[in-house]
């Protein structure tokens, strides 16, 4: 989603968000994440104002005292920063890809299959089986934080069966354009 | 956090979940675990054996190498290993070059007549020394209380433009933000004045150029 993307140009105004639209955001945060209303106060204050830094094709970063905390393509799916997952780790369900699929995310490449499915990589059990359309965190074989997010393009017990072409498209990874921004 | 309200005593509170205290590699900014895929990997390694000797070793010790092949087979480490020295020598190609080209890169001060005895003052190629223009300019408008801006010129590059002429001052500043410091010279004493918006350029590479008004709409 970030891919060349450039603050310098791609940004094209930075607004206070309403508070209907805060509150709006911090219902669909608590909603759809796996986060309780303690921790969510603590990574965003409710008496704390986000700023809303627009972007070109349509994405938009929420940053608080201008660290970048979440975004969201559209009206799509809100994700946390790369960075505040590895914070809050289990704020998004994980799966988890092979080594030998790391450079290819790591070069911006969606993930297919084969790359979730090997010995090296990993889904979730069927009883806890996700979506098409499921923010996930991307882990990888050996090691200990998410490399990457993104979204599951079809249902995980899905991937096990078809186990070929995309599994999960690629939202955001470590050293993206949106990695390299700490502060907006 | 202590919440304000008084709490029930008998349903247990709520506490936030702490976070996870991230290490992320000062070389390359990613989490030192990922460093192999990166482009400085042996900058890193040095430099995390220096900071975190813990981390080194529990990345790469034999015991660790060993592990992290995991599933990966032996030729696709090695490719792997390969790809990333391969990676390595070219980024550094890359950045060599593009030091160079820095450190030739021109600054023209230019100034221009406008009308008779009145000129503007452009500053072309500070960007490429990585000064922010918009602050440079901010400053040089504080400096000789006039106007000063960052405009597009026709070739759509941004340059500042100063009322007035002031190109001898500029260049003055440029000189005094940049002496004695060679290339990423460290700090220093950049702060006097505010001119270290203007530290970073090469003062040899800079060029005065004089424009004069057309004879022909002189008349
Ligand atoms: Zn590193």
């Amino acid at each position: 989603m970030f891919k060349k993307f450039s603050p310098s140009t791609d940004i094209s105004g930075q607004t206070p968000v309403k508070s209907s639209m805060q509150r709006a955001i911090r219902s669909s945060i608590l909603s759809s994440w796996n986060i309780d209303a303690e921790t969510l106060e603590a990574i965003w204050p409710k008496k704390e104002s986000i700023i809303h830094v627009k972007c070109r094709e349509h994405i938009s970063i929420y940053t608080l005292h201008n660290e970048p905390l979440f975004f969201q393509h559209f009206d799509g799916p809100v994700y946390p920063t790369l960075r505040l997952l590895h914070k809050y780790p289990f704020i998004l369900p994980h799966v988890g890809i092979d080594r030998g699929a790391i450079r290819f995310l790591l070069a911006g490449a969606n993930m297919m299959c084969p790359g979730l499915t090997s010995k090296g990589g990993r889904l979730p059990p069927q009883d806890a089986a996700l979506p098409a359309g499921t923010p996930v965190a991307i882990d990888a074989e050996g090691k200990e934080f998410a490399v990457g997010i993104g979204l599951t393009t079809i249902g995980t017990e899905e991937m096990k069966k078809i186990n070929k072409d995309v599994a999960v498209e690629s939202v955001t990874y470590v050293g993206d354009e949106l990695w390299a921004v700490q502060k907006l | 956090m202590a919440s304000t309200a008084p709490e029930d005593p008998s349903t247990s509170e709520k506490v936030a979940t702490p976070p996870v205290e991230m290490f992320y590699c000062g070389v390359c900014t990613f989490p030192p675990e990922y460093c192999e895929f990166g482009t400085s990997f042996s900058k890193c390694k040095e430099w995390l054996h220096t900071e975190r000797l813990d981390l080194f070793e529990k990345y790469y010790s034999d015991e660790a190498l060993q592990a992290k092949l995991g599933t990966l087979s032996v030729e696709a480490q090695s490719k792997l290993e390969k790809d990333t020295a391969k990676k390595e020598a070219k980024a550094e190609a890359k950045a060599d070059a593009a030091r160079k080209k820095k450190m030739s890169s021109p600054v023209i001060i230019k100034r221009i007549e406008r009308n008779k005895r009145k000129y503007v003052t452009s500053i072309r190629g500070l960007e490429a020394f990585d000064i922010d223009l918009k602050k440079a300019s901010k400053f040089f408008a504080t400096k000789f209380a006039t106007g000063a801006s960052v405009t597009k010129n026709a070739a759509g590059i941004d340059e500042i433009v100063v009322q007035g002429d002031v190109s001898q001052e500029v260049y003055d500043m440029i000189a005094e933000a940049n002496e004695g410091g060679g290339e990423g010279g460290g700090g220093g004493k950049g702060g006097k004045k505010g001119l270290d918006v203007l530290k970073g350029v090469v003062v040899d590479n800079i060029e005065m150029v004089e424009e004069k008004k057309k004879k022909a709409d002189a008349e």
